[in-house]
This record gives C-alpha cells, sequence and structure tokens, in this order.
C-alpha cells in the first residue's frame, strides 16, 4: 500500500500540497502517482510567476511510460519551482513528498482548500482504483 | 484468469510489479525499469521469457515446408544449431509473426515465435503443413529465460559443465546448442551479447535462482522494451503486423528474394511492393526535451506517417523512435507531440549496439 502522509492534503488528480505558511503551498505528485507512472524521464515545470486556476494543468511528468499533466490542485501565483528535477526527475520516484517536489504556489483564495481530500478520503480514493 | 510461467512466484519474490501482458502474467520491472536497463549494458540482466512459443519442426519435408513458409530461406543453414531470423508472411505479404528458427538437420528445426501471436501462428503452421511430410509439435515442457549483457558469458559458467562451457564460450551468434537438459543460444533482443536459454519446466526456477545467486539482475518488460528499441529490433504488432509488408519495416534484410525460384508464401506480392516501393521504417533522434511516443504523427518530405515504437533511451539520455512514413524522407522530420511540432533527426533504426552508441547526438 502506498504512503500517504497524514499531515498533506491531495487532488484526487494525485498531486499533495503541504503549507509553508505565508500563504505558500509545495506541490508533488503522491507515491501512487510515481507508481502509476514508473521512472521519470523529464519533467516539465511551469514558469515562476505564471498564474493558474484550481485544476489548471500546469506540468507535465514524462515517464518510461506515458506523458502525464499535472493539475495545480488551487489557484494562485507560482513562486518557485524544483530545479533539481532537471538534472535528476527520478527524485520525484525516489522522494515524491520531500526531495521530488515541483512547483511552490502562493495561493489565491483560501477556499480552494476545502476542495482537497485529507489523507483519508485520498487513500480511500485510491483504493477504488 | 492470465497464464503464469513457472518463475512467478520467484518474481513476487523479487518484487516484481506483475502485469498482463497478451494473457500472461509477467513481470513489468522490479523497482525501477531504467536501473534493469543500466544492468544489460552494463553488467548482465536477465528476462523470463518463458511465455515465448517453442515448436519444433520435425520430418522428410521440413526443410521444404519451412523454404515455402517463410521469408527469409532455412538453405541458408547448413551447420547445425545455426539460426536465422525471418517473417512468417501471409499470402498478402503481411507480416503473420517474426520469428527465430535453428537448424539441426535438413529434417529438425525448433522455431521460436511471439507469445501474443501464439494461437494465430499455431493455426498458420498446422494449416501450412497440408502438402507437405512434416510435424508441427509445440513444446510447452520448457521455460526459456534470456541472459544478456557483457558479463553474459562468463555467468552462463554458472549453469555448464567446463566442457559445455568451453562449447558455448566459442559460439558465434546465432547458433544453438543442446547441453545436457539445457538449450543455449547466443540470441537475444537487446542488442548486447548474450543467451536465450530453454530449460525444462521443472528446473527454471533453479536456474534462475543460480543466476541471481551470481549476481544477474532480473529485468521485466519494461527494460526489454527500451533495450530492443535502443537496438533497432521490431516488436510485433507495434512496428509490424498482418497490415503491414517485411520491406516497410525495416525487415528486407531478411527476406530472400534468391534463389528467385523459391515460392514463398507472399513472394508475388512483395516482388510487386520491391518494384513500386513501399513506406519505409526509420529512426527518430529528438535531442530537445520530451519523449517520441508510439501514435504520434510524423511529417516527412514524402508526406506523413506515425511513430510505431517510441520511448526515452536510458542509454543515449534522448528520446529514439521508429516511424513508418512514406518516401522520400530527408534528413530531418517533423513530429507532432502534444499539439506542438518538433524537428526530430532521422537516422537508421539502430541506436545502441553492445553499449555504445550508433547514432550522433
Amino acid at each position: 500500500m502506498s504512503h500517504v502522509p497524514a499531515e498533506l492534503k491531495y487532488a484526487s488528480t494525485h498531486e499533495w500540497i503541504r503549507d509553508e505558511g505565508d500563504g505558500v503551498y509545495s506541490v508533488g505528485i503522491t507515491e501512487h502517482a510515481q507508481e502509476l507512472l514508473g521512472d521519470m524521464v523529464f519533467v516539465e515545470l511551469p514558469e515562476v510567476g505564471a498564474t493558474y486556476a484550481a485544476g489548471d494543468d500546469c506540468a507535465v511528468a514524462e515517464s518510461v511510460k506515458a506523458a502525464s499533466d499535472i493539475y495545480a490542485p488551487v489557484g494562485g501565483e507560482i513562486v518557485g519551482v524544483n530545479e533539481e528535477l532537471e538534472d535528476s526527475p527520478e527524485l520525484v520516484n525516489s522522494d515524491p513528498y520531500g526531495d521530488g517536489w515541483l512547483f511552490k504556489i502562493k495561493l489565491d483564495d483560501d477556499s480552494d482548500l476545502a476542495n482537497l481530500l485529507d489523507a483519508e478520503a485520498y487513500t480511500a480514493s485510491i483504493e477504488e482504483d | 484468469m492470465a497464464q503464469r510461467t513457472a518463475l512467478y512466484a520467484a518474481h513476487l519474490e523479487s518484487g516484481a510489479k506483475m502485469v498482463d501482458f497478451h494473457g500472461w502474467d509477467m513481470p513489468l520491472h522490479y523497482g525501477s525499469q531504467i536501473e534493469e536497463h543500466h544492468a544489460v549494458r552494463r553488467d548482465v540482466g536477465m528476462f523470463d521469457v518463458s511465455h515465448m512459443t517453442i515448436v519444433d519442426v520435425t520430418g522428410p519435408e521440413a526443410k521444404a515446408y519451412l523454404r515455402r513458409l517463410l521469408a527469409n530461406d532455412v538453405a541458408k543453414l547448413k551447420e547445425p544449431g545455426k539460426a536465422l531470423y525471418s517473417a512468417m508472411l501471409n499470402e498478402q505479404g503481411g507480416v503473420i509473426d517474426d520469428l527465430i528458427v535453428y537448424h539441426f538437420t535438413d529434417e529438425s528445426y525448433r522455431v521460436v515465435v511471439n507469445s501474443a501471436t501464439r494461437d494465430r501462428d499455431m493455426a498458420w503452421l498446422e494449416q501450412q503443413t497440408a502438402e507437405f511430410d512434416v510435424q508441427v509439435t509445440e513444446r510447452t515442457e520448457f521455460g526459456m529465460i534470456a541472459l544478456q549483457g557483457p558479463n553474459a558469458s562468463t555467468i552462463v559458467a554458472q549453469l555448464l559443465e567446463a566442457a559445455q562451457y568451453e562449447t558455448v564460450k566459442g559460439m558465434k551468434p546465432f547458433y544453438g546448442v543442446q547441453l545436457g537438459d539445457l538449450f543455449v543460444a547466443t540470441t537475444g533482443y537487446t542488442g548486447e551479447a548474450g543467451y536465450e536459454i530453454i530449460v525444462p519446466v521443472a528446473r527454471v526456477e533453479a536456474v534462475w535462482n543460480t543466476l541471481k545467486q551470481a549476481g544477474v539482475q532480473p529485468c521485466g518488460l519494461g527494460a526489454r522494451d527500451t533495450l530492443r528499441l535502443e537496438a533497432g529490433m521490431n516488436l510485433y504488432g507495434q512496428d509490424m503486423d498482418e497490415s503491414v509488408s517485411p520491406l516497410a519495416a525495416n525487415m528486407a534484410w531478411s527476406v530472400a528474394f534468391e534463389p528467385a525460384e523459391r515460392q514463398f508464401i507472399g513472394r508475388d506480392v512483395l516482388e510487386q511492393q520491391r518494384a513500386d516501393g513501399t513506406d519505409k521504417l526509420i529512426g527518430l533522434v529528438m535531442t530537445e526535451k520530451g519523449v517520441l511516443r508510439g501514435g504520434q504523427r510524423v511529417v516527412v518530405e514524402g508526406g506523413e506517417g506515425v511513430i510505431t515504437s517510441g520511448t526515452f533511451s536510458p542509454t543515449l539520455g534522448v528520446s529514439v523512435a521508429m516511424a513508418r512514413v512514406p518516401q522520400p524522407v530527408g534528413d530531418t522530420a517533423q513530429v507532432e507531440i502534444r499539439k506542438k511540432m518538433i524537428t526530430v533527426k532521422v537516422v537508421k533504426p539502430s541506436f545502441v549496439r553492445n553499449g555504445k552508441a550508433v547514432v550522433e547526438l
């Protein structure tokens, strides 16, 4: 069974977000998602300064198996991206909740958070798959 | 329920992620398909290929039967154990399957065909026996392990007695020899040196475990696909099928038009195609970020074609693909990736051999 940290929030499309304070949230994909995709070979990240609404596709994870869109779990402005992934996309596989984070987003509207799943609900959603 | 090979339990024990492969429960990878790929290029890896279909063809007219059945000519095989690669065509010149045939005597051959096409292959093989004094016997009592990589030749000693090892060590590519209850062939699907070893089912797991204890990396279908694609080897069902001529699948080298009087199935259609010209299977290399994938649209001078197989090449660190396109082709092609047209380099469909790049990046 995939690891689903209790302190994070999740989108049903397999992204996680972590509260970094000051309205900034880091975003990555879940362990379950990286298992489905297999070895990561490229990650196309959004540009810092770009803005997205919740649910917009804003990044692409290319694995040995497929290219997969990554959606902004909440709306806001991109304030940082994980440049380590340029040379080491495999961090998404080896440490999806840590060094394999993708980008940081400054939240526009707190109400977006209410649409996310907690660890228990996300675990239930992937067990249905 | 999916069929399982004799190594099913061994795969689970090694942490395999199992997937359905044309009705067989097979390992996709054992953790990281890229690490498995590198193991084969740099050291040695092993694959369970027990799902493949082994067929023995025997009888007074075995040779005549295979000369009619196959696009390549088994009359080229003079020495016992010598093997060749061939297409098996339908009457319209489409590829029913690609296979390896081993020659023991003119009355005894062994053919190894794909698992995905097993039912179709067996029906066709049987159907074509009508006019020949020949028996076609499927050998389900065997499993098969592919041991591949630059260090395969030292590791294989673990399975053999000293005298047997001497025999194997001196074998050139594309030979097979029966040694005790093992059939050891210098063939493979990776572009590396190595062996395909046919083993009685009862012993497959013991052989696998011996190799594992010797440090051989178990490898799944994922690595098998990236290795064969880097080597420019076709995958049946992707790079060709019954609707595709071998001449449009980079298999013309395996079609023996000489001697002219040999009437193999599909010959007339192929001769016409050879005169008229066909589409061409080309190699593509993309140095930009992204991954070429099967099904993507390709544009060349002669018009529009399609990627038949594409992947990220772990050895080269860029994406490579095979594509079928109309001629003429030119030095570059445009590929549509996620609604953008990207320029890629056109090369011969062979990217890596014996651990080394054979294309310029």
